[in-house]
């Protein structure tokens, strides 16, 4: 160890010696500033805010208690808006999962040509998604889209797939489920990587089939992985955002509004900063259920690799 | 058992022909999207003319640079992204530390505090966050779409763990031999910590490289956009002409030098995405 003595630090050094006891705090400050202006107050902000009427019909706010809960949910386009998120988590959730863990188990294998399957499914979550939504705007075009010249080699006439109530909905599922399998892939082949040669050479000596295997081994030890990709697709699914803006506006007739989208709308279309701060509300819950549940995932994930 | 190997090696045949036919679906708008760039603007697209058309051109590029700032939302971007990035590591690098090699009191409450940061998602306040910039004057700046950023509690208990792991006599030596603080921060803490900055860095870049909703809200003209905003500006002036060649030449300019760096750097990439599942 070297002696420097004490007396020898420079008037630079010595500006940085702060109080030990206060030095955590100063630390600390800039965190904490930042997380109480944008994060914490905002919070309580919002919780306050719900509670007023506070639009362009009313001059200064107006306490109204839950009424801005109430009338959101007794109305039918909040019930549109819930219908569609959910609906879309319910679906692109589970397929994109499912298709994740089928599309890991056949390339977690060496074969020729593998980096470009690889590649091929991961490409869409290096996306931004505006530029995802562009693409898949381009491709649902009513005519000479590519999925509606696809179709057309099957005798199936061409759809205004965003322009129908009925299809837009699910020409959004389609371009989430495409846009994340490929994120799920790789935390799938990361946990394949992870799993014990030992139990699969037993399983084969034991005359198992890889079908087998797969079926009773490799999906239940892969348990975590599912548990935690499953929320962050859930999680992903109550804020998608960007691809309604670009690509239906909500329309036609509200069918693929979705919560994050509506929040927006109200306050920057409606000007109803009341209602948008209960949505705010609504949406934190939600999250917050599942944020929880990827907290307790992760740490799992954490303890299993 | 032969038959089995039979039947399972068939099954495999099988299912490498399907996973091929789903690859090329999975590619296909990419490559659509690119073709399309170079379609010339006079020819209409059709159902028989739908790629690169009979002569193609880089026009739409052209016209594309004309119309819309794509240089000057590419800067924005760049901009945005490491000044968050580099506040961001000065930040959790600080709170870590105090996280890691103090004890003080409230230290419970402030950790619960910066742990909110996880539980509650930036894109459900958007409403006072708006407000709070429109009151300090920030809207349509830069400044705006960062500030709420500065601070990260993911990167706050990511360096805290990382800190633990450095043995204490370290720090000691370090301040025996005189070092204040942040010397010894400097020099003992952070050069271990650097492949977990690393991580830390790569899903922080590519969260607010592809953030939307936020600069949305906040920006509002060429000076402050990113390209997010840009490209959805650009979009809904190309799409009331159909001029989708166009659209999509705007769409590559954003996402083309995106899909040759992940080609470069594939692993790290998708390192960066397996840490990225909490921001």
């Amino acid at each position: 160890m070297t002696l420097h003595s004490r007396t020898t630090t420079t008037k630079k050094e010595r500006r940085f010696r702060i109080g030990t006891a206060a030095l955590p705090y100063v630390l600390l400050f800039p965190t904490v500033l930042f997380v109480t202006v944008f994060t914490l107050l905002p919070s309580l902000r919002v919780l306050y805010d719900s509670l007023f009427i506070q639009n362009q019909a009313v001059k200064i706010p107006q306490f109204a208690g839950i009424d801005n809960f109430t009338e959101l949910f007794s109305s039918a386009s909040f019930h549109d808006v819930l219908f569609n998120t959910f609906v879309y988590v319910l679906v692109t959730v589970p397929i994109s999962v499912f298709l994740a863990l089928v599309l890991a188990l056949i390339l977690n294998r060496k074969f020729r040509a593998l980096g470009l399957y690889r590649l091929a499914f991961f490409y869409p979550t290096v996306l931004p998604m505006i530029s995802a939504a562009t693409i898949w705007y381009f491709m649902y075009t009513p005519g000479y889209g590519l999925i509606n010249v696809f179709l057309r080699n099957f005798g199936i006439p061409s759809q205004s797939w965003l322009g129908s109530a009925n299809l837009a909905l699910i020409a959004l599922m389609i371009l989430g489920i495409w846009k994340q399998t490929g994120y799920f892939m790789i935390f799938y082949l990361a946990g394949l990587q992870g799993l014990p040669h030992e139990i699969f050479e037993a399983a084969d000596l034991d005359g198992a089939s890889t079908i087998q295997a797969t079926r009773y081994l490799t999906v239940p030890l892969l348990m975590g992985t599912t548990l935690f990709v499953t929320t962050i697709a859930v999680i992903n699914g109550f804020e998608s955002v960007d691809q309604i803006y670009i690509m239906t506006g909500g329309g036609p007739n509200n069918a693929t509004s979705m919560l994050l989208f509506n929040l927006w709308q109200t306050l920057f279309s409606f000007l109803d900063v009341g209602k948008a701060s209960a949505m705010s509300v609504i949406l934190i819950v939600v999250l917050l259920i599942f944020t929880t549940l990827n907290f307790i995932f992760t740490e799992r994930r954490a303890t299993y690799e | 058992m032969n038959n089995r190997r039979f039947a399972s090696r068939s099954l495999n045949t099988l299912g490498l022909v399907l996973l091929g036919v789903v690859a090329i679906g999975w590619a296909i708008p990419i490559i659509w999207t690119f073709a399309v760039s170079f379609h010339p603007p006079e020819e209409s697209l059709s159902a028989s003319n739908l790629w690169f058309g009979t002569q193609p051109t880089l026009a739409n590029y052209a016209t594309a640079f004309k119309i819309a700032p794509f240089a000057q939302y590419y800067i924005n971007t760049i901009v945005i992204v490491f000044g968050i990035l580099i506040v961001q590591l000065v930040t959790i690098s600080l709170a870590g530390y105090a996280f890691a090699r103090f004890q003080f009191r409230g230290q419970n409450i402030l950790f619960f505090l910066i742990l909110l940061q996880l539980m509650v998602p930036s894109s459900a306040l958007i409403v006072p966050n708006y407000s709070t910039i429109r009151q300090l004057h920030l809207f349509d700046t830069l400044l705006a779409v960062m500030l709420p950023f500065f601070g990260s509690a993911f990167g706050t208990f990511l360096m805290r763990q990382t800190f633990k792991t450095i043995p204490r006599d370290l720090d000691d030596a370090s301040k025996m031999d005189g070092a204040n603080w942040l010397q010894t921060l400097w020099h003992v803490y952070i050069p271990p910590a650097r492949p977990a900055m690393i991580a830390f860095a790569l899903s922080s870049i590519s969260f607010h490289w592809n953030d939307f909703l936020w600069p949305l809200v906040v920006t509002n003209s060429e000076s402050s956009r990113p390209l997010t905003v840009g490209l959805a500006v650009f979009t809904q002036l190309g799409e009331q002409g159909a001029q989708w060649s166009l659209v999509t030449a705007g769409t590559v300019i954003v996402v083309g030098p995106l899909l040759l760096l992940f080609l470069i750097f594939q692993r790290q990439f998708i390192e960066s995405f397996l840490h990225s599942g909490l921001k």
